[in-house]
């Protein structure tokens, strides 16, 4: 009687889940509308069904989506008849005049923070699930999985609680809430076997398309919702791409594939010799600690 | 495919990063880029030579002074088996954090450099390792590339080792020599050592025999939580979410749910909406028993014929991990899975030295990485199993009341 590594991984964020549907009083699930927050939620119908979910999801907008990725989150929680709550970065900018970051591969991935921390206050969340994974970057590998943030949102990597066996302490103060990642210990390819064996339903940009792109530094860039301003050493392409991660078009980069199934996928991202990250994301270059400054700033 | 957790135990000095370097090199498993970014940092140190401490070592601080401070995750796979390494720092003041990556693991790997044989450190790290349970021990004395690939050397740091598992609980204990630097039997066989015919660290990781680790004769179910969606088509469900954390239940078990003692039997097994026969650890599922009973998350649902003891006053083995110390009176949160009640110190048996494994009486207090064996009471009756023998259901934390951090992990007995 053993279970597979892909059931005992289940198992293990399932029962994360339910942790914090039994210790918070007002969790909420991050949706970003990416393949490992639309994995937790199928992990939560696992978890909860038949009951509803002990939390709305809560979405985040940068307002530099793909289409693909939001009709895709309208349709997810409409089919599931869960509450999901939309906040936007667009809103936070007005609303407190901030400055929108310019110039080269300008993004708002970091505005999302302010919005994040609005949104928990306005819903005095203690609780925000999280698809994040340790095999993502090096600062996420050291994270637990209930992650203590403070009222400012800051994780303190020297202040890490111990975190032993399957116990995980909830206990927080006013104000402070937890970040808390049932998924933590799968990799990528766990990600996409799951999917695969679940046959859980996906945006349609992570299959192989073509695609209008610029090519900047040997990156795909989309031209989608014109966010990213084309410069003049810029080459105007189409290939056949599909997207590796999605996120905010400003920061996600297309790869070349022809992938245009899940076994396809899998096979392409058996073979690869470059990570999830470092092949798509634009945002997490700039330093080499670039993440976990981001974290202790309140980043997700 | 099968899931290994493991431990590394040591520090730089001991060769841990080449190691876990060696290991994830050697089987394909660090990508391009990721080789990359290192050699772009190292190129920023003194002697630009590749530093694989740095693919570890996720910190800025840990960067800075060298040094792991806590726990790191890797993750590879090779076709046989899955594995996540959790990369425990070596240094005494980071006990806490190495602790932490031991309670899940279910092998250690405690590193030994060839040429310095079993040192205190050594000795913390195998303590801690058999304290925590983790029923296989590898000892990798490495570096034996610096003393001519002896194995006479070799041979007395069994000797040595084998002196000093003694007094642990290692159910499972394997030497491999080994030059993590070069190869030598890390992945590949070492063709510097032709008197050793063991498996090499990999082989070892792919074939040790792990199906007895979990424990499935005492059928434990902690309620995390209870699913009553009380809509009109669902008005009378009512089910109980939680992970069997050992043994199996199947439909039409004797089950008494603790600390009340009432009886019931399970009447289904539910998952996602489907109904099982029979569910083992460690799955997640939904129990349905036959009778309408008072059941709360925090209650233990426990199959009749095997009870755990039910008991306000505890014994345990203590790790301290706060710079506040214990003291006798002091009191706390004790969260045991999903119960929690408060709890006092009423005394503390003996300190125990991590380096000499000596038994100091008559202590006042405990300070931060000690390790005591310490008697509570508790507010509540708590239903548990002896650690030894149910790694899951013996193991209990202990929450500061006003900071809420976790300060002390206890091994109960």
């Amino acid at each position: 009687m053993k279970l597979d590594y892909l059931d005992q991984l289940e198992s293990e964020a399932i029962h994360i889940m339910r942790e914090v549907a039994g210790q918070f009083e007002r969790p909420a699930l991050l949706f970003s509308g990416g393949k490992d927050s639309i994995t937790l939620v199928h992990l939560a119908r696992k978890a909860f069904r038949p009951g509803k979910f002990p939390f709305p999801l809560v979405h985040i907008d940068t307002g530099h989506n793909f289409q693909e990725a939001l009709d895709f989150r309208d349709w997810l929680a409409e089919s599931l008849g869960e509450k999901l709550i939309v906040r936007y970065v667009e809103d936070t900018i007005r609303e407190k005049k901030l400055k929108e970051p310019t110039g080269r591969n300008a993004s708002r991935n970091a505005l999302q923070t302010f919005t994040l921390l609005d949104t928990i206050e306005e819903f005095e969340f203690d609780a925000c699930i999280g698809g994040a994974r340790r095999d993502e970057e090096k600062a996420r590998a050291k994270e637990r999985v209930f992650s203590v943030r403070d009222e400012f949102g800051s994780w303190d990597p020297k202040r890490q609680r111990p975190e032993l066996w399957d116990t995980y302490n909830g206990k927080i103060h006013k104000g402070e809430n937890v970040r808390v990642f049932p998924i933590s210990n799968w990799t990528e390819l766990d990600v996409w076997n799951y999917i695969k064996r679940e046959n859980i339903s996906l945006p349609p940009i992570y299959f192989a398309h073509d695609r209008e792109c610029l090519l900047r530094d040997g990156k795909l860039l989309a031209t989608a919702g014109g966010v990213i301003q084309r410069e003049e050493a810029d080459e105007l392409v189409t290939r056949r791409v599909r997207f590796r991660t999605v996120g905010d078009i400003s920061c996600t980069a297309a790869v070349e594939s022809n992938a245009d199934t899940l076994e396809a996928v899998i096979a392409e991202i058996q073979a690869t010799r470059i990570s999830e990250r470092g092949e798509t994301r634009i945002d997490d270059q700039v330093s080499e600690a670039a993440m976990e400054d981001r974290k202790k700033g309140g980043y997700f | 495919m099968d899931l290994l957790r493991f431990i590394t135990c040591g520090s730089v000095d001991d060769g841990k990063s080449t190691l876990i370097g060696r290991l994830l090199y050697d089987s394909k498993s660090i990508l391009a880029d990721q080789l990359e970014a290192v050699e772009r940092a190292s190129k920023n140190k003194n002697d630009g030579e590749i530093d694989l401490a740095l693919l570890t070592d996720g910190l800025r601080s840990e960067r800075e002074q060298g040094i792991t401070i806590d726990v790191a995750y890797r993750y590879f796979q090779t076709p046989v088996r899955k594995f996540i390494i959790v990369d425990a720092p070596g240094h005494i003041q980071y006990t806490r954090n190495m602790v932490t990556g031991a309670s899940n693991c279910q092998l250690a790997i405690v590193l030994v450099d060839a040429r310095n044989g079993v040192v205190e450190q050594t000795r913390r790290h195998s303590l801690i390792a058999s304290m925590l349970g983790i029923p296989h021990l590898v000892v990798a004395v490495n570096k034996m590339d610096l003393v001519d690939y002896s194995e006479d050397v070799f041979s007395n740091i069994c000797i040595q080792y084998a002196e000093l598992a003694k007094k642990l609980d290692a159910k499972q204990v394997t030497f491999i020599p080994m030059s993590a630097l070069n190869g030598d039997n890390v992945v590949d066989p070492s063709q510097n050592m032709s008197w050793y015919d063991g498996p090499t660290l990999l082989n070892y990781l792919e074939t040790v025999e792990l199906d007895h680790d979990v424990n499935l004769t005492d059928a434990r179910f902690p309620v995390q939580y209870v699913i009553r969606p009380q809509t009109p088509d669902l008005h009378d469900y009512g089910g109980y979410a939680g992970k069997i954390t050992s043994g199996i239940f199947r439909k039409g078990d004797a089950v008494t749910v603790l600390p009340s003692g009432e009886t019931s039997t399970v009447e289904a097994i539910e998952f996602f909406e489907e109904v099982k026969d029979e569910a083992f650890a460690p799955m997640s599922v939904i129990l349905h028993l036959a009778d309408d009973i008072d059941i709360s998350r925090g209650n233990l649902i426990v199959k009749s014929d095997s009870q755990p003891v039910v008991t306000q006053n505890i014994e345990a083995m203590l790790c301290w991990m706060d710079t506040k110390e214990l003291k006798v009176g002091s009191k706390y949160t004790l969260q045991h899975g999903t119960f929690r009640a408060r709890c006092v110190v009423r005394d503390i048996a003996y300190q125990l030295n991590v380096n000499t494994y000596e038994e100091t009486e008559g202590v006042e207090s405990i300070k931060l990485n000690d390790i005591a064996r310490v008697v509570l009471k508790t507010s509540q009756p708590i239903s548990f199993d002896p650690y030894t023998k149910n790694r899951v259901n013996g193991g209990a934390i202990l929450i500061d009341e006003t900071s809420n951090v976790t300060v002390g992990a206890l091994m109960l007995t």
